[in-house]
C-alpha cells in the first residue's frame, strides 16, 4: 500500500431496510486499493462482495440501502456525501464497471459500436466520429478481431467471451482510475475465463489502473490479484498478500475455502471437505465472531466478543483469534505446501 | 480469440424482401389488404360516385351500371358508402392507435419509473377499465359536439389504461435488467437512460398493443356510428351502413354484408401484420427471419 490509494474504504457500514426487516450488509468494511494494484474480494454468495462493489458505484437502490458510517474514498474525494448528478460524472469516467453475466449486461436493442460510442459521448466532448473511432480503438484493444465490422454487431451476434469483452471496452473507454469486476468470469467457460483475466490484467498495466475483482473463484483470485480480502457475513475477516494467505491461511473461514478445493497429489483422492451450516441472518448483529458457529475451530472466546483484527505478518491481517490453531491444521494442506 | 468475425455476405436488399415473402406470405397477404384499404381511403372520389345523394326512386335497388352495390334504403350508392367509410375506419383506427401510443407510452414509462406516482397512475388506469370501454366512448362522445375528432378522442381515452399497463408492467422488468444497471455504471442518467435503454425495449410489446389500439379503435368506430353516437348519420361509415341496412336484413342481408366483410377484413389484416410486426423488431428474431 502507498500512501495515496486509489479507493480507500474507512469503516463502512451499510444496511437495507425493507417492510421492517433490517439487514447489515456491510459491518465496518475497511481496506484500501494502490495505483496499479489489483485486490481481490473473496467470499460466497451473499457475504457483501457485490454490494460493496455497487454501493463505490453507488448502485444501490436509494430508497432501501443505507450507509450508516465510514466513507468511500476515490483519490480523496468522499463519494458518500456526493449528488446523484455528481456520481454520474464519476460512473464510467473515473470508475468502470464489469458485471458478472455478459450475457444480459449489454443492450440487446443497440449495436456494440453505438454502446461503446455512447459511454465516451457521456463523459468526454467529442464529436460522433471521434467517438466511434475511439469505440473502434476500443475494440481493438480489448482483442476482438475484424474490429471496424464488429461494431455494428448487435450483442447476440457475439459469443460469451466476446460481449465481456466489449463490457472491458465499455468499461474502460474513458480511461478511469478504477476498474471493478463483479465476478467477470462467472458465467463463462474454464478456458474462456483464463483469456478474459488475462485481457484484464494486460489493459491494467497498459492503462495503469487498478481493479478491484470480486469472485468466489480462489483459482481466479491465484492467477490474477495482488493483494485479497476474504469476506464473511459483511465483514472482512482475512486481508493480505495473496501469495502470503494462501501460505499462511490465518482465519478459521479461509482455512474453510482452501480445504474445500480439490488438493493435488494423496489429497486428491476422497471426499471434499465442505464448511457445515449456511451463512447467517444479517438482520441481528453478532457480538463476537460471525463465522464462530461454522468454524471448525472455534472456542470459548471467539463468541464473546468482537475479535479486532490482528497483523499476522507484514500487510497481513486476519479478525482471528485463533489464526495460530488455524494454521498448525493447515499446514500439510496440498495447496498452503504448494504456496509455501 | 479463435473466433473471427464471419464476413457477412449482404445480398441485395430486393432478393432479402422477396426471401421474406415467400417465406411468410400471410404477412404479405396482410400487408397487400392494408395497403389496398390505405390507396382506397385515399383516393375514394376517384373510385365512386356520391356516397350523400339520395334518390328516393332508386331505393333498395339492386346492383346496377351506377351503382355495383346497389341502392340502400334512401336510394345511396351502397357501393360509394363502403368505399369512403373506409376513409373514416382507417382514420379512425390509425389516429387513436398513435395517440394511444404517445400518450400510453409516455404515462406508463413514467408510471414505471416513480413508486408514488405510479401507484397513483395505476389506480386511476384500474377506475377507466373498471368501466366497459364502449360505454366510455358513447359517454365522451355524448358529452362533446358530433365530429370525428370527437371519436377519436372518445376511443382514446379507454384505451390508454390497457397501453400504460402493458408499458409500466415492461418498463419495471427492464429497468430491473443488467444492462440498465450497466448502462447507469457508465453515468448515463435521467432522459438518456430512458431514451436509449428503457424505450428501445419496450417497443416490441409497445407496437403489438398499438395494433391491437388500432383493430379495435376500428371496431370501436363502427359500433359507435352503428349506434348513431359520435358522428353524423349521413357521413358515409361502415357502423353507420349496418345500422342501416338492419331494417332491410331479412330482404336485402347483402346490405350488412358489405361494410361487415370489409370491417373484418380490414381488422384481421391489422391484427395479424401487428403480430408479425413484433416477431420482425425483435432483434433477435429479425435476424432468423432474414430480414
Amino acid at each position: 500500500m502507498t500512501s495515496n490509494p486509489v479507493l480507500s474504504v474507512d469503516m463502512l457500514s451499510l444496511e437495507f431496510r425493507t417492510s421492517g426487516q433490517c439487514v447489515h450488509a456491510l459491518d465496518k468494511v475497511s481496506f484500501s486499493l494502490a495505483r496499479g494494484e489489483t485486490l481481490s474480494l473473496v467470499g460466497e454468495s451473499g457475504c457483501g462482495k457485490s454490494v460493496t462493489a455497487m454501493a463505490i458505484m453507488g448502485l444501490l437502490p436509494k430508497n432501501s440501502a443505507r450507509v450508516t458510517s465510514g466513507s468511500i474514498r476515490l483519490d480523496g474525494t468522499n463519494l458518500i456525501g456526493l449528488s446523484e448528478r455528481q456520481m454520474q460524472t464519476i460512473r464510467g469516467n473515473r470508475i468502470g464497471m464489469v458485471f458478472q453475466d455478459p450475457m444480459t449486461s449489454l443492450n440487446p436493442v443497440h449495436t456494440i459500436g453505438m454502446q461503446i460510442a455512447e459511454a465516451v459521448r457521456r463523459h468526454k466532448h467529442v464529436s460522433k466520429k471521434d467517438a466511434w473511432a475511439r469505440a473502434r480503438q476500443m475494440l481493438e484493444r480489448v482483442r476482438i478481431p475484424d474490429a471496424a465490422n464488429r461494431l455494428l454487431a448487435y450483442p447476440h451476434e457475439l459469443s460469451g467471451g466476446q460481449r465481456q469483452r466489449v463490457m472491458i471496452a465499455i468499461a474502460l473507454a474513458c480511461d478511469p482510475e478504477l476498474l471493478i469486476a463483479d465476478e467477470p468470469t462467472t458465467a463463462l467457460d474454464v478456458t474462456v475465463q483464463a483469456q478474459i483475466l488475462e485481457l484484464i490484467g494486460e489493459l491494467k498495466t497498459e492503462l495503469g489502473m487498478s481493479v478491484l475483482l470480486i469472485t468466489h473463484d480462489l483459482g481466479v483470485v491465484a492467477a490474477s490479484a495482488d493483494r485479497m480480502m476474504v469476506m464473511y457475513a459483511g465483514r472482512i475477516v482475512e486481508e493480505g498478500p495473496v501469495e502470503r494467505v494462501f501460505a499462511r491461511p490465518s482465519h478459521g473461514y479461509t482455512a474453510g475455502l482452501l480445504r474445500s478445493l480439490p488438493g493435488h497429489g494423496a489429497q486428491r483422492r476422497g471426499l471434499l471437505a465442505e464448511i457445515g451450516g449456511t451463512v447467517p441472518r444479517l438482520d441481528k448483529l453478532v457480538e463476537g465472531c460471525v463465522y464462530a458457529p461454522r468454524c471448525a475451530f472455534a472456542a470459548g472466546p471467539c463468541t464473546a466478543a468482537l475479535p479486532p483484527p490482528r497483523q499476522i505478518e507484514a500487510g497481513h491481517r486476519s479478525a482471528c483469534i485463533r489464526h495460530e490453531a488455524v494454521f498448525g491444521a493447515m499446514a500439510d494442506n496440498d495447496i498452503v505446501r504448494s504456496w509455501a | 480469440m479463435s473466433f473471427t468475425g464471419t464476413t457477412r455476405t449482404t445480398p441485395s436488399t430486393l432478393s432479402r424482401w422477396l426471401g421474406y415473402a415467400r417465406s411468410n406470405p400471410a404477412t404479405v397477404f396482410c400487408a397487400g389488404v392494408l395497403v389496398i384499404f390505405l390507396l382506397i381511403a385515399l383516393f375514394a372520389p376517384l373510385l365512386a360516385g356520391d356516397p350523400l345523394k339520395i334518390d328516393p326512386a332508386q331505393r333498395l335497388r339492386p346492383p346496377s351500371d351506377s351503382a355495383i352495390w346497389g341502392r340502400d334504403h334512401l336510394g345511396r350508392d351502397v357501393f360509394a358508402r363502403a368505399i369512403y367509410g373506409t376513409r373514416v375506419s382507417m382514420l379512425v383506427g390509425f389516429s387513436v392507435a398513435i395517440l394511444v401510443t404517445v400518450l400510453g407510452v409516455a404515462i406508463g414509462i413514467y408510471a414505471g419509473l416513480s413508486t408514488i406516482g405510479g401507484a397513483i397512475v395505476m389506480r386511476l388506469a384500474d377506475a377507466l377499465m373498471a368501466i366497459p370501454a364502449v360505454l366510455l366512448a358513447i359517454a365522451f362522445a355524448s358529452l362533446m359536439n358530433a365530429g370525428l375528432l370527437t371519436v377519436i378522442i372518445a376511443i382514446t381515452i379507454p384505451e390508454i389504461p390497457r397501453m400504460v399497463r402493458l408499458v409500466r408492467s415492461v418498463v419495471l422488468g427492464v429497468r430491473q435488467q443488467l444492462h440498465v444497471t450497466a448502462a447507469i455504471s457508465i453515468g448515463t442518467s435521467g432522459l438518456a437512460l430512458v431514451w436509449r435503454h428503457i424505450l428501445p425495449n419496450t417497443l416490441g410489446p409497445v407496437l403489438v398493443q398499438a395494433t391491437y389500439a388500432c383493430a379495435s379503435a376500428i371496431i370501436a368506430s363502427a359500433v359507435l356510428s352503428f349506434l348513431g353516437v359520435g358522428l353524423s348519420p349521413e357521413v358515409p361509415s361502415w357502423g353507420g351502413m349496418m345500422a342501416d341496412a338492419r331494417q332491410q336484413f331479412r330482404i336485402h342481408p347483402v346490405l350488412m354484408l358489405y361494410p361487415g366483410v370489409l370491417l373484418s377484413l380490414l381488422v384481421l389484416a391489422v391484427n395479424i401484420l401487428g403480430d408479425r410486426l413484433s416477431d420482425a423488431l425483435d432483434p433477435r428474431k429479425a435476424r432468423r427471419s432474414g430480414l
